[in-house]
């Protein structure tokens, strides 16, 4: 492989770093040069953040050269990255609340002299001009949104002189419209002669903005392309290593009967900030309700109180299915005119069929224990059924094997702790103890993410079969194409707020990212 | 690469490792703590250090009365560790196992005192069992309350509990249950039916201890409540989630820990002292914590780390009759074996790379 001499691009030949027996990565080469956007595409746990954190200092390389300018360096620390001209804006944003985005930026230069605001607000300002970037120097950051605070970031890197920028997933957390601006300041970036490298899962968005596609699988290296020449199905079958159907399911089911109503729901966190305010909608058997929203518009808030586990105000009502359905009998009965859940416990709302299979952020935060092991995790919610003081192991024990054949969960045992297994698993094993106890409600959260294709595409599989059988499903998910094709309606969260409720057959993206930012689509912003 | 720019010293997570290896490192952290002991009393006493360990173990277990002695200091040990366990598997860190077993002892010497003379010895001796464990128990819901009502820090909360109950034994000590004729502060000598009867030469206390570690084994493993400590433990919002009321299973796992603490407090008054004095306990409740951590919380774990120390203990004493060493000698021992033990973890679970060794670790 070639490693021009140029001003600003890298380079990366034979890059290779291990995790005791794990290769993270094999061998990986790379190029990149100035102007260029390459895309890092791969499944989750095939070594792109190793990778990336091995050229911004934070993993040292085990075997391999890097090349920053046609030049040999070895980066030991973030700050050589940064001497180098290398920036990296993270997945979690590292800025502090209390400062003004000028004070982040320049915060831990080692500027001498007074701490000239004027300048530095005058530096972000022809920064931010020059890009396209939409900044306020003077702005706090727990005034911001999360697209703002991203924007620090990427101004912080190239207030610093950042040459070549690695964006590790800056999409996951926008709106279609926020990412919309953000591509556009990429270009101009690119216009400007620095060398991007975007890390995405989300194909169309790949296809869209980058020159180049580079794929890892499973640490390995395999292959560059040139965006132009390739589509969503090669790039899979790159990814994956053999043909995927991309299609998603959205079956008819036969029964669509009235399930779940919240009226008025309201809930009040801690801190006294309404997180959900005024919402009603009705949530029916044999349907998949998708929860859209930006992160943090009352999605949580919404299940948790559903589920007992937070208090709300109003009501929230469940009707029982139709008595000569399939999931009729199986759960504790109920009043048929609207059984109220607010004010149940947890355990009282399990027993009416109600069943949250909660990912939280963490993945292992809340719906499983994660030092325990499969068996353990099965019995979760059933452990209290029998008589005596002592659990029973077998059911639990039958149903985590049982579940490792039909989902093809990848697991050394029923003994090993979930927190040994990858995100995919952890997730499988979740959904399919929630599965197990036969819900008439399925409320999941996040249920794909930081899955690889093959495991989301299983997950839409069980969630559409619940379907069929007259499960109500509430889903709350990130990635609106895939809400648009797997749900059959809609309910889009703005600031706790429902701020519309959809068909999901006949509403676009850009609708509902309109509707993610303000109520009813009005334009006025929503604080 | 250019090899001068790699760092020194790098970690890496290790992947699971067999548990024959994960021994020998403990083992080999065992012998290390012991050398290290070793090169300590060589300095404090000047004396060879292979006769000094000789010198405690012959004085530990080299003798029948010596067993004996060894053997009393072991029961309250191991019965405190398991009273603790519990609540540590919770991570609810009570760190007032001293003052439960006070509060224990203070319950049946009440009892001892005032009722000898009216029931004979096995009614007395489990009335006064009984009422050592409610009393236990009840001095460990208080701070269990506090935290499941208003999450009041539980650390804080029973190391204080510990002062109040010592206090107060003093208090009747020099006060109401000071014996005839007054001045010397003492509480009186246990009636014989008060006293628990020996077996083998040592009170049966150790006989109850050993019965309690198979049953803390069964109830940590497998009952309904040991999974929902275990539960609770590893993640308060997991257990919301799945039904479980956090707040009662912490009062009722506090609540066990301190009626079995109490249960020691007993057995100290009963079977051990045959009175009550502010030190009933003897900082056992602090200790049992380190055997408890070293066992991972496992009880027959906590048995041999108990006997451990339990020689250590003993030994010491013939230690510094014999060789002039002094008996503080045993606690620093104790201290460098936790220091050992609990830095062996570290290297269990990380593995170190030197600067140019790479290659050959990789390939292990």
């Amino acid at each position: 492989m070639m490693c021009v001499e140029q001003e600003g691009a890298i380079c990366l030949k034979g890059l290779t770093k291990r995790f005791g027996s794990v290769v993270a990565n094999d061998k990986i080469d790379l190029e990149l040069g100035r102007g260029e956007i390459l895309a890092l595409l791969g499944e989750n746990g095939s070594g792109k953040t190793t990778l990336m954190n091995m050229i911004s200092g934070i993993y040292f390389p085990d075997e391999g050269q890097i090349f920053v300018g046609g030049r040999e360096v070895t980066i030991r620390s973030p700050k050589d990255a940064f001497d180098l001209g290398i920036g990296m804006i993270h997945q979690h944003y590292k800025l502090v609340d209390v400062f003004t985005a000028a004070e982040n930026i320049v915060l831990g230069l080692p500027e001498k002299g007074k701490f000239d605001k004027r300048a530095i607000a005058q530096k972000v300002r022809q920064i931010s001009e020059r890009y396209g970037f939409d900044i306020d120097p003077d702005k706090k950051i727990y005034d911001m949104s999360v697209s703002e605070k991203q924007t620090v970031e990427i101004v912080k890197v190239l207030y610093r002189g950042a040459d070549i920028l690695i964006l590790d997933e800056p999409t996951a957390v926008l709106t279609p419209q926020e990412t919309d601006k953000l591509f556009a300041v990429l270009r101009n970036m690119k216009a400007d002669g620095k060398a991007i490298v975007i890390i995405t899962h989300k194909l169309h968005e790949v296809l869209d903005i980058s020159d180049q596609v580079a794929v890892l699988r499973k640490g390995k290296y395999i292959g560059t392309v040139n965006t132009a020449e390739t589509d969503a199905q090669k790039l899979t079958e790159m990814m994956v290593g053999h043909a995927v159907s991309l299609n998603i399911d959205r079956p008819e089911a036969r029964y669509r009967d009235p399930r779940l109503e919240a009226r008025h729901l309201t809930v009040v966190n801690k801190e006294g900030v309404r997180m959900l305010d005024d919402v009603s909608f009705l949530a029916r058997g044999g349907e998949i309700l998708g929860i859209a929203g930006v992160a943090g518009s009352g999605q949580k808030e919404l299940l948790e109180a559903i589920a007992g586990l937070q208090k709300g105000a109003g009501s929230v009502l469940y009707y029982p299915p139709h008595p000569n359905s399939d999931l009729a009998g199986q759960h504790v009965p109920v009043d048929r005119d609207g059984e109220e859940l607010l004010g149940k416990t947890p355990a009282q709302i399990q027993k009416i069929g109600v069943s949250l299979a909660f990912v939280p952020e963490d993945r292992l935060g809340m719906g499983l224990v994660a030092g325990m092991d499969m068996v353990d995790n099965m019995m979760l919610k059933t452990y209290v059924q029998g008589n005596g003081p002592f659990v029973d192991r077998k059911p639990p024990k039958e149903l985590a094997r049982r579940l490792i054949d039909e989902l093809e969960i990848v697991t050394p045992g029923v003994s090993t702790p979930v927190r040994r297994l990858s995100g995919g698993n952890v997730q499988k094993v979740l959904v399919g103890r929630e599965i197990a106890s036969s819900p008439t409600v399925l409320m999941t959260a996040y249920p794909v993410r930081g899955l690889d294709i093959n495991s989301s595409y299983t997950i839409y599989r069980l969630l559409n079969e619940q379907k069929m059988k007259g499960v109500a499903v509430l889903l709350v998910g990130e990635d609106l194409d895939v809400l648009l094709e797997l749900c059959d309606r809609i309910l889009v969260l703005c600031g706790g707020k429902v701020s519309a409720i959809v068909d999901a057959r006949e509403t676009s993206k850009e609708e509902v990212g309109l509707y993610m930012t303000h109520v009813g689509g009005r334009e006025e912003e929503v604080k | 690469m250019n090899e001068k720019h790699t760092p020194l010293l790098r970690l890496a997570k290790r992947e699971a490792m067999s548990s024959g290896k994960r021994w020998a490192i403990r083992i080999a952290a065992i012998a290390l703590a012991l050398l290290a002991g070793g090169i300590v009393m060589a300095l404090a006493g000047n004396n060879n250090p292979f006769a000094a360990y000789a010198t405690i173990l012959d004085g530990a277990l080299g003798k029948k009365t010596a067993v004996r002695q060894t053997v009393k200091n072991f029961i309250p040990l191991l019965g405190t560790a398991l009273a603790i366990a519990p609540c540590f598997k919770m991570k609810f860190w009570n760190i007032g196992a001293e003052g439960q077993i006070t509060a224990g002892a203070v319950c049946a010497t009440y009892f001892a005192l005032f009722w000898a003379g009216r029931l004979p010895q096995v009614p007395l001796l489990l009335v006064m069992a009984l009422a050592g464990m409610v009393g236990g128990g009840l001095w460990a819901l208080v701070p269990a309350f506090f935290k499941a009502r208003w999450g009041t820090n539980e650390t804080l909360f029973t190391l204080m509990m510990n002062y109040i109950i010592i206090g107060f034994v003093k208090w009747l000590q020099g006060g109401p249950w000071e014996k005839q004729p007054k001045g010397s502060q003492q509480i009186a000598q246990f009636a014989e039916n008060a006293c628990l009867p020996k077996v083998a030469g040592v009170y049966c206390g150790w006989i109850i201890v050993l019965v309690l570690m198979v049953l803390m084994f069964l109830y940590m493993k497998y009952t309904k409540q040991g999974y929902e400590i275990a539960v609770v433990g590893e993640s308060e919002a997991t257990a919301r989630y799945a039904g479980m009321n956090v707040g009662r299973i912490i009062m009722r796992t506090m609540s066990l820990s301190g009626a079995v603490a109490g249960l020691v407090g007993f057995l100290l008054v009963s079977g051990a002292n045959n009175t009550l004095y502010d030190g009933v306990a003897g900082g056992v409740g602090f200790t049992a914590i380190t055997v408890a951590w070293l066992a991972q919380l496992n009880p027959f774990g906590m048995a041999a780390i108990s006997a451990i120390l339990a020689v250590l203990e003993k030994g010491a004493d013939t230690l510094q009759t014999r060789m002039g060493v002094p008996v503080a000698i045993s606690d620093v021992i104790t201290g460098i074996l936790l220091f050992f033990m609990l830095g062996c973890e570290f290297f269990i679970q990380y593995r170190v790379i030197v600067r140019g060794h790479e290659e050959k670790e990789a390939a292990k």
